[in-house]
């Protein structure tokens, strides 16, 4: 018990807590209940980096990761929901 | 182990993040309607990212990472409000019905069903209206 930080643990708590975002994910009735599981598992996702790297000790390289996988996790919806809402990704 | 007060107030910042991360999870999983389910994932989970990086903005002080938390504080703040329009928007263009007291189900259309290249199962709003 003395081993584990605060770090450790709240980032257990976060995977705890993204199973049943996951269960969304999978039994969604239509694909815009998959597309906000999704957004919300990549802000999930962030957070984890975030703590992963307070955990290793090295924060600013983990930091420069998460905020290009913000990013990235934010073009993909937008470019998913786009092309669900009209078809086609041209226009 | 030295509790210094640093310490502490990390941990009483990440549990109300943690906190926040597990509503907006069990609203995501039990809410009985997509447009309801939104109000978790956009509200819920903004708060929630926003209290554990300020608890670990509070831990690393004002230095370099300081400053990449709060532009990843300031990306999110923007981010996740955006695609929550967004996916109300093509949710409301596609046809799906919210949810009415008394439903027992979700009104459930088949989006992926329509099969003829992604028309809308309903017709669409005027165009002047929804363009952004």
């Amino acid at each position: 018990m003395s081993d584990i930080t605060i770090f450790e643990l709240a980032a257990f708590v976060i995977v705890l807590a993204a199973v049943p975002v996951l269960y969304r994910v999978v039994a969604g009735p239509n694909i815009f209940n998959r597309i906000m599981g999704v957004n919300v598992l990549g802000t999930k996702t962030v957070v984890i980096l975030i703590l992963v790297g307070y955990i290793y000790g090295r924060p600013d390289i983990f930091l420069d990761i998460a905020i290009v996988y913000a990013l990235i996790n934010f073009t993909a919806v937008l470019a998913f929901l786009r092309y669900v809402e009209t078809g086609r990704l041209d226009k | 182990m030295v509790i210094d007060i640093k310490t502490v107030v990390t941990a009483v910042f990440l549990a109300i993040g943690c906190f926040l991360f597990i509503v907006a999870s069990i609203g995501v999983m039990r809410f009985p309607d997509f447009y309801t389910r939104l109000h978790a994932a956009g509200k819920v989970d903004t708060m929630g990212q926003t209290f554990i990086l300020l608890g670990l903005l509070f831990y690393s002080g004002f230095s370099l990472v300081g400053i990449k938390l709060v532009i990843i504080m300031a990306f999110i703040y923007i981010i996740n409000p955006t695609a929550t329009h967004f996916l109300t928007k093509a949710a409301y263009v596609r046809g799906l019905k919210p949810w009415v007291r008394g439903d027992r189900f979700e009104p459930y259309i088949e989006v992926e069903a329509a099969g003829d290249g992604g028309q809308p199962t309903r017709p669409r709003k005027p165009a002047g209206r929804l363009k952004r």
